[in-house]
């Protein structure tokens, strides 16, 4: 099976799911195997492609030229194999934990939900493998466009008015800044593809670049810095399958790996290391990261103190972005992958929670741990992974990402990281303390939905055996470093 | 001096092109800037009739007699563009009647207030 | 047998639609009108192919009427300048003459279907003859002959709103006035060259090597007339209230072709002709059409921002673009011109996709569209309304559709000539273009009325999605547009002798 075929069908694939889920809409159970089965052929060939990128293999496929100096062209850089490999396997995970989700909150309009589900995977995909800046963005906006109907899902007005905002912030963001600075970079060098080493060096006038770097880092909302950040807090009103997908696979993991990949492939690390230009970048994720936090503290509602969570991760991986030292990027990278497994543990559980149990807010977690054991301890797990805790996978690009601003002489940088870190611990270590610590005087009835428990569990897991075999990802992102 | 007089159908052409000019920006009657188009387009035409005049010519009409004819070329333009300007003025004359028919006046200003009013 | 014919097709491109306007003139019959017309236009897209045949081979085509040899007699030039042009328009006069037949006729009385057809047979031959013409006063009849036609056709209007008079009127005056200046410069350079052939025009202009102040005056009052036919900024006040009151066939048929022909024979004779004068030239470019576009683009995109009707918005949206397409030729150089006609033909398509669109909502609704009154309608009427969003999407510039194409070539253009603030100012404009259409699709979708879908016409829709699917086809695939354009380009700044 030839490389470019690969590539060819791995993003076909999820098409496909969301063609024969429509055409078996009428058949429940047929309908919701097709996003398992589109999701473990994706992962079969993400892993391919993966080990593929380990052993130098290339994987590129080109259909035609748009215009001057840009084709339409797939090509899967490390960092690209990465990303697809984390969206295909959560997609399996996801889409068995969305029949136990939507079966049990008796979600209407299911088959919808499913064809756009998969339709944002694919999107996804071809983000992961797209070889130029324009293929890139063509996706990216298919990505924001197929989501729209997912978070707007419950057509109540509170969904309507989160989907125009959801919309309005990533599309205007992407036209107005984001595009802008694509056709800039077409002016100044001629060509959008991606090459180790970025293509702006010796090609883009130096002084510009912080102003290039703004563009970008506000145009690409999805990666969720503030102020660009409020879409997602919002979009918390859709069913939780999307907020895992949301948070964790799909759109937010686009928008940083799109910013990661614009500064490693277009930009060039070295570029920016000699030009300092992304300096400012460094404090503004800082506060992102910082705001957020404390900002997550003061929520209530669970899905919505994860959100302000995810913020807050997203700016780690824009902080590894923008000190563009080799360790830093390592775990700009490597984050990608350990904050997807924990977020979805995360958010499956915050799911998990409400289907069974019908309860929204962490002050009315009082006495649940005891009931639903299971479900908290995924928690748990995710969680400490999330904090960094040592043996979770979490720790791991936490700690490059603090080596990293120590490499660049940003001692206060890891200060701040550290004291995150504690706020991590205090607002996402809430639930699980008042769950087992005090008593509910109420009598709660649970809902059976097994299928919303195993996921997280399973991810929670990962999470800590994956620790051990962190050398087995840090190989492929070690090829994403330059110099 | 003598270049006024030597250039006079210049002179004249431009007084009565803005003239008409004139008439149609500041007229509030619709028919009165019709007119006034009228008078702006026959300033041009008198120009380059006059532009065609060859002296001691006659008018470009072969005849046995004489031997100096008036250049004919832009008197045939202007045949076709006095033509456009007849169609013009009568296609504007049917416009401002039914201008009337809608609206039972023809002045600027009264329109304007009508027009104000019906858009509350 | 059809040599006969297919010999003078240059001639018949013109005459034929001429012809037939004046046959179905007073037929009483409501629909024959319409299909004698559709049968013109096909036989019209027949010749224009031809046309296209010769072309590739020849590279030239010169048409004398009367086989009088030129400088004397009025002649056709047919060249990769306008042969594109050519081709588009009677694509499109005939995709828009068979979206008119339900449209057209719910907005006239019935029993005038044979003079609105005839009217609009003329207006479609005129305007063919701006684009073929190679003599500077035959140019002047056919823009006549056009404005009388388009005037009358926006009268038509009256019959839904009695503005239309009054834009009728208005473009009538301001028509005129601008055609007389443009008489006047052609005067001027009858004087001083006794010709008035463009060929032998820039022959006997080359005599006066340093240029009189009476060519330069003609020249003047000739670029003048023609800009406010072209609807540049600051004479572009006509256009507005003509294309919102006018019928929506006619608003498409206008917005769509109507300047853009005139804006052709603009930029040849500017190119061609006035090239003579370089410093004259760059004169009249740099201080005159460059910073009048940059206030075209800005206001005109500023003005839509705040417009509630709909087809208004549409048309200071015109005006915009207009000022796209002219900021791109007053660059003076190659890349500048071939994206001034890649904007041509992409502005073409999208506007004409727009009125049809919007159109088809205005007869649904009887009245004004404003932006209140297309609440839910992208749920009523989906199909049409996908289209809406399609052509709209090509306004802003997405990727993927042909407006991306045009602003790149543009944004090049401009970056090669290193002017950075109008690239800026560009910029800007199309971020804002972005709040006018948002409007339009907020109201659309996104306001609380949900409506059940309605059944849609196809013979409306069909046209539409016709156009819409060619804005994304020529997205992707940009090679036939960027090669015409290349080629007008090529043959403009290369100079040509006949």
């Amino acid at each position: 099976m030839s490389n470019s075929f690969l590539i060819i069908l791995g993003i076909i694939t999820p098409l496909f799911a969301a063609l024969f889920s429509y055409i078996c809409r009428y058949n429940n159970n047929l309908r919701d195997s097709f996003g398992i089965i589109g999701g473990l052929v994706t992962f079969l060939i993400s892993l391919k492609i993966f080990h593929g990128i380990q052993n130098n293999e290339i994987f590129q496929i080109t259909f035609f030229t748009l215009f001057d100096g840009v084709d339409f062209t797939f090509k899967v850089s490390a960092l690209g194999s990465i990303f697809s490999l984390v969206a295909s396997s959560l997609w399996i995970l996801a889409s068995i934990y969305t029949i136990g989700y939507m079966r049990g909150a008796g979600e209407k309009n299911q088959t919808r939900f499913v064809i756009f589900y998969s339709i944002a995977i694919h999107a996804a995909l071809a983000i992961a493998w797209s070889g130029n800046l324009l293929v890139l963005f063509i996706f990216y906006e298919i990505l924001t466009f197929s989501t729209f109907p997912l978070v707007g899902h419950k057509q109540n007005a509170e969904s309507q008015s989160a989907g125009r905002l959801y919309l309005s912030i990533l599309v205007g963001t992407s036209l107005i800044f984001f595009l802008p600075a694509i056709f800039w970079i077409w002016l100044e060098t001629g060509t959008l593809d991606f090459q180790d080493g970025g293509i702006l060096i010796n090609q883009f006038p130096a002084e510009y670049l912080s102003l290039l770097i703004a563009m970008l880092v506000f145009g690409i909302g999805k990666a969720a810095i503030m102020p660009i950040h409020r879409w997602l807090p919002a979009a918390m009103v859709a069913p939780t399958p999307v907020s895992a997908l949301l948070h964790a696979v799909a759109v937010v993991k686009a928008g940083v790996f799109s910013f990661l990949v614009v500064i490693v492939y277009i930009v060039g690390p070295e570029f920016l290391l000699q030009t300092k230009s992304s300096d400012w970048l460094v404090w503004l994720a800082c506060f992102t990261i910082m705001a957020s936090s404390i900002i997550a503290i003061t929520k209530d509602d669970l899905k919505a103190r994860l959100a302000y969570s995810t913020i807050s991760q997203l700016s780690y991986i824009i902080l590894g972005a923008a000190l563009a030292s080799s360790l830093a990027l390592k775990g700009a990278s490597f984050h990608i992958i350990t904050h997807a497994l924990g977020k979805i543990t995360l958010f499956f559980c915050a799911g998990a929670i409400y289907v069974t149990a019908h309860i929204k807010k962490v002050s009315e977690l009082k006495g649940m741990g005891f009931k639903l054991p299971l479900i908290f301890f995924a928690y748990t797990l995710g969680a400490l992974s999330i904090i960094g805790v040592p043996p979770f996978i979490g720790s791991w690009s936490k700690f490059y990402l603090i080596m990293g601003s120590i490499e660049r002489e940003f001692i206060i940088v890891a200060i701040i990281l550290g004291i995150s870190s504690l706020l991590n611990i205090y607002y996402l270590l809430q639930p699980v303390v008042i769950g087992f610590t005090q008593n509910s005087r109420r009598e709660v009835k649970l809902t059976k939905a097994p299928l919303t428990v195993w996921p997280p569990v399973i991810t929670g897991l990962s999470c800590l055996i994956f620790f051990f075999y962190a050398n087995y990802f840090l190989n492929n992102v070690s090829g994403v470093i330059v110099s | 001096m003598s270049n006024f007089i030597y250039f006079w159908n210049h002179f004249a052409f431009i007084l009565l092109m803005v003239g008409g000019l004139f008439i149609i920006i500041t007229s509030q009657n619709y028919l009165k800037k019709v007119v006034g188009l009228a008078i702006f387009q026959t300033a041009v035409f008198v120009f380059f009739v006059s532009l065609a005049k060859v002296l001691d010519g006659t008018a470009p009409i072969l005849t046995k007699m004489e031997n100096a004819y008036s250049n004919p070329l832009p008197h045939v333009l202007i045949l076709t563009a006095i033509v456009v300007g007849v169609a013009t003025s009568a296609l504007g004359l049917a416009l401002v009647l039914q201008i009337y028919r809608n609206y039972e006046t023809i002045e600027e200003k009264e329109i304007q207030s009508l027009e104000l009013k019906s858009d509350k | 047998m059809f040599n006969i014919f297919l010999d003078d097709a240059a001639a018949l491109v013109v005459v034929l639609p001429l012809l037939i306007s004046a046959i179905i003139a007073f037929m009483p019959s409501k629909i024959w009108p319409w299909i004698i017309s559709l049968v013109t236009l096909v036989l019209h897209l027949v010749l224009s192919l031809h046309l296209l045949k010769e072309i590739s081979i020849s590279g030239l085509i010169i048409y004398e009427f009367g086989n009088w040899e030129p400088p004397w007699g009025i002649s056709f030039k047919i060249d990769g300048v306008n042969i594109g042009l050519q081709l588009l328009f009677s694509i499109f006069v005939l995709i828009s003459t068979f979206y008119s037949r339900k449209i057209f006729l719910s907005e006239i009385d019935s029993r005038d279907s044979g003079k609105a057809y005839s009217l609009w047979l003329l207006a479609i031959g005129s305007l063919n003859g701006i684009i073929l013409t190679n003599d500077i006063f035959n140019l002047f009849v056919f823009l006549e002959i056009s404005a009388l036609a388009s005037i009358s056709l926006i009268a038509l209007g009256a019959g839904q709103n009695r503005k239309a008079l009054l834009a009728a009127f208005n473009y009538l005056i301001i028509g005129a006035i601008g055609a007389t200046f443009y008489v006047i410069g052609v005067g001027f350079a009858y004087a001083m060259t006794g010709t008035l052939n463009m060929n032998d025009l820039v022959i006997q202009l080359a005599q006066y090597s340093d240029g009189q102040l009476a060519i330069f005056a003609g020249m003047s009052f000739m670029l003048i007339g023609l800009m406010v036919k072209a609807a540049i900024f600051p004479v572009h006040i006509w256009l507005p209230p003509a294309y919102s009151y006018a019928p929506s066939a006619v608003s498409t048929l206008l917005a769509a072709l109507a300047t853009k022909t005139i804006l052709y024979f603009f930029v040849r004779l500017l190119y061609e002709v006035f090239i003579i004068y370089p410093s004259y030239l760059s004169l009249f470019l740099d201080f005159v059409l460059y910073p009048l576009s940059l206030l075209a683009i800005f206001i005109g995109t500023l003005i839509a921002i705040y417009q509630d009707d709909i087809k208004k918005l549409l048309a200071f949206s015109s005006i915009a673009q207009i000022g796209y397409i002219t900021l791109a030729f007053s660059l003076k150089d190659h890349s500048g011109i071939t994206s001034g006609f890649i904007h041509i033909f992409n502005h073409a398509l999208i506007k004409g996709g727009l009125f049809m669109a919007v159109g088809y909502f205005a007869i649904l609704y009887k009245d004004r569209v404003t932006l209140s009154s297309l609440r839910g309608f992208g749920y009523k009427y989906p199909i049409t309304s996908f289209a809406l969003l399609i052509c709209g999407l090509s306004l802003i510039g997405l990727p993927l559709t042909n407006g991306f194409i045009s602003k790149l070539y543009l944004f090049q253009a401009l970056y090669t000539n290193q002017m950075y603030f109008s690239i800026a100012l560009v910029a800007v404009s199309s971020a804002l273009a972005v709040a006018y259409f948002w409007k339009i699709v907020e109201q659309m979708w996104f306001s609380e009325i949900k409506f059940k879908s309605e059944k849609e016409d196809a013979y409306i829709y069909l046209p539409i999605w016709i156009i819409t699917v060619s804005i994304i086809f020529f997205g992707i695939y940009s090679s036939p547009i960027i090669e015409f354009s290349n080629l007008s380009a090529d043959y403009l700044i290369s100079g040509y002798q006949n």
